[in-house]
């Protein structure tokens, strides 16, 4: 954000500057630390994976690095969590990864869209008053999401008024759509912090660019679609990832407003659900812990490459 | 034989299912996004006065409502609540008591301390390994397999973590730890999970092991941003090493560094989901937002759970209003 004042009086940026810092810590000692920590940062996700392939005795009796003792693997576990549910619960996971995917894709593009519409006109349109609005609008990432949760709840079910008078309809949809009510909550919640990343990256587009446009006679729609979102794509994936791991692994969101069910329950609240009927049954829980954390696992290597990027050019510039 | 026709008839079914709920899923988005560009056309071809203030409604309009639903008149409504006494409608005027007890009772003392701890241990830990892996990482072979595996408990839900950790805090014969700490001598380690306030460090420790990452990946970026000429100003001028990583390279990305603690921190502060999984909010390990919640949802008295919400929020006041004033100096300076 400094940096658009900075930057543009050193428009090249020559590597070189971080070669020094590396020269700074190029000790042995440095590169020993990083791997050090980047063992002790996935041996417990590691242990979990190799839990969820032992047979259920064994996962009762010993710990899991006895696994390298005695290997002794199965493919049950993860065939009982996908199809067959057991031990009390009944049929696989899978319809609730389906939800998962059901809620996340629209919360995801719903939330994106929204807020860089918001970002645009807050860093382009200026107004009296702008400047307020994206304050605003930053502070509000401090609101606890728990204390909203009964008031919006109210919202959905009762429409809201003023006194008696109504000035919004009730939307009567927990009973058939209680999905479009997560992906409502999903983008309020998103909001705040997509805003205010969006527009440090927007209003960073070149000022020239955005003059020659209005001067060939295009409106603010069009200099949005045409010239803006192309630009933004990188910040646009960048936030996207993030938002989809946050939507993948919300728990009380969806509970709220979809509770128990196999139409609107996605995989984390299952999981949850899972913790007290599988009760002893661990190796099945593991599996399904690993089930849940495949696809964000999978979106998160797609799109990384986006990821440094969006970032850079964003928010978080020194 | 019939077992397996019966679930092939499951997974078929299931497989339609699914099929045309994603289907309905791309049919959402689709009638979404031409809504938007309908709204788009239509408001594009107003002229002259009307032009600016419509641009303006279509395009902040929906985020304005959506915020103002969603968090700004709960948000109000929460401080109004927090001033009354325990039902949700209805409840008497009372005052500051509920801040009074929030202060006073002992078992809150200790809910207030613990959130201070977890504000202090927690962003600073992460923000620091963030910053160490960040540099260090640059000059390692399969920089992109660290940066990874270190970010990966990001992608990892919190319930996914609290399974994963468990296997590190268990007694034995589950718990890593444990065995670790029994196989260097230690015959009788104590459980965990119940040992305050060793608890409380246990659990900052798996916030940890999710923010570095994010920390991580945001500071990296920052530091390749730094421009190479004052690098080299500073080198001419005799800073070498430490030395010019500690007097110039952190001044340079300093106002990210305040970004990165600033969200860890709210992240924090708001800090539920570990606690929940794992403790429950027991043995001494309870924090603002969790006792917020149960203060809520468990013991029914609303105002209380409303008064440590707005604890929540005066508590982050200064941090954000630090912020506001960097981004109006970076605003002013366009």
């Amino acid at each position: 954000m400094t940096a658009t004042t900075e930057v543009s009086d050193t428009p090249v940026i020559k590597p070189g500057g971080a070669k020094e810092v590396r020269r700074a810590f190029s000790s042995r000692t440095a590169s020993i630390l990083i791997i050090v920590l980047t063992i002790l940062w996935t041996i417990p996700t590691f242990g979990v994976f190799v839990t969820s392939f032992r047979p259920g005795h064994d996962v009762a009796n010993s710990g899991w690095w006895e696994f390298f003792v005695h290997p002794k693997a199965t493919w049950e576990n993860y065939h009982t969590v996908l199809f067959v549910g057991g031990s009390g619960v009944t049929g696989g996971i899978i319809p609730y990864l389906v939800n998962s995917l059901v809620i996340t894709i629209p919360a995801t593009l719903i939330s994106l869209t929204i807020a860089a519409m918001a970002a645009y006109c807050i860093a382009w349109i200026r107004f009296r008053g702008s400047d307020s609005i994206f304050f605003f609008i930053f502070a509000l990432q401090v609101v606890p999401l728990q204390m909203s949760l009964i008031p919006l709840q109210r919202f959905y079910n009762l429409g809201a008024h003023i006194g008696t008078v109504p000035i919004f309809p009730a939307l009567h949809l927990g009973q058939h759509h209680p999905i479009v009510q997560i992906w409502i909550s999903h983008t309020m919640f998103a909001l705040p912090l997509a805003v205010f990343l969006l527009h440090n990256f927007i209003a960073q587009l070149p000022r020239d660019l955005m003059e020659a446009a209005r001067v060939d006679g295009a409106n603010h729609f069009r200099i949005f679609r045409t010239i803006v979102l192309p630009l933004i794509t990188p910040a646009l994936a960048s936030f996207a990832i993030f938002e989809f791991l946050w939507v993948w692994n919300d728990l009380l969101v969806a509970l709220t407003f979809g509770g128990y069910n196999v139409k609107s329950t996605p995989v984390t609240a299952r999981l949850q659900q899972m913790i007290g009927q599988y009760g002893a049954n661990w190796q099945l829980l593991t599996a399904g812990a690993f089930v849940a954390i495949i696809i964000p696992l999978i979106v998160f290597f797609a799109l990384q490459r986006f990821f440094v990027r969006g970032l850079l050019a964003g928010s978080v510039k020194g | 034989m019939s077992v397996l026709a019966s679930s092939g008839i499951v997974t078929a079914s299931t497989f339609s299912d699914s099929a045309s709920k994603l289907g309905n899923v791309i049919e959402v988005v689709a009638v979404f996004f031409a809504v938007i560009l309908i709204i788009f056309f239509a408001a594009g071809r107003a002229t002259g006065r009307l032009q600016r203030p419509l641009a303006i409604l279509v395009f902040l309009g929906p985020a304005i409502v959506l915020l103002l639903i969603g968090l700004v008149i709960p948000a109000i409504r929460t401080f109004y609540l927090s001033l009354h006494g325990a039902d949700l409608v209805g409840a008497k005027y009372v005052g500051l008591k509920n801040y009074t007890w929030a202060f006073t009772n002992p078992t809150e003392q200790q809910v207030l301390l613990n959130t201070l701890l977890w504000l202090i241990v927690a962003p600073v830990v992460s923000t620091a390994l963030g910053l160490l892996i960040a540099v260090g990482v640059d000059r390692m072979k399969r920089q992109n397999l660290v940066k990874s595996l270190i970010f990966m408990p990001m992608a990892i839900s919190f319930v996914g973590a609290g399974i994963i950790w468990k296997y590190v805090y268990d007694k034995a014969p589950d718990g890593l730890l444990t065995a670790i700490v029994t196989a260097l001598g230690w015959k009788h380690p104590p459980l965990w999970i119940l040992s305050h306030p060793l608890n409380n460090f246990l659990l900052m420790v798996i916030m940890i092991w999710i923010q570095t990452g994010f920390a991580m990946v945001v500071l990296s970026a920052a530091i390749k941003a730094v421009p190479d000429d004052i690098i080299e100003a500073a080198r001419v001028d005799g800073a070498h090493g430490s030395r010019l990583f500690f007097s110039v390279q952190i001044p340079m990305i300093r106002s990210t560094l305040i970004v990165v603690l600033t969200t860890v921190m709210i992240a924090t502060l708001k800090i539920f989901d570990i606690i929940k999984a794992v403790t429950g909010g027991n043995f001494g390990t309870n924090v603002l937002a969790n006792d917020m919640w149960n203060q809520t949802f468990v013991q029914f008295n609303v105002g209380r759970g409303s008064a440590l919400a707005v604890i929540i929020f005066v508590a982050v006041a200064p941090l954000l209003a630090y912020n506001i004033v960097q981004l109006r100096k970076e605003r002013a300076t366009r």
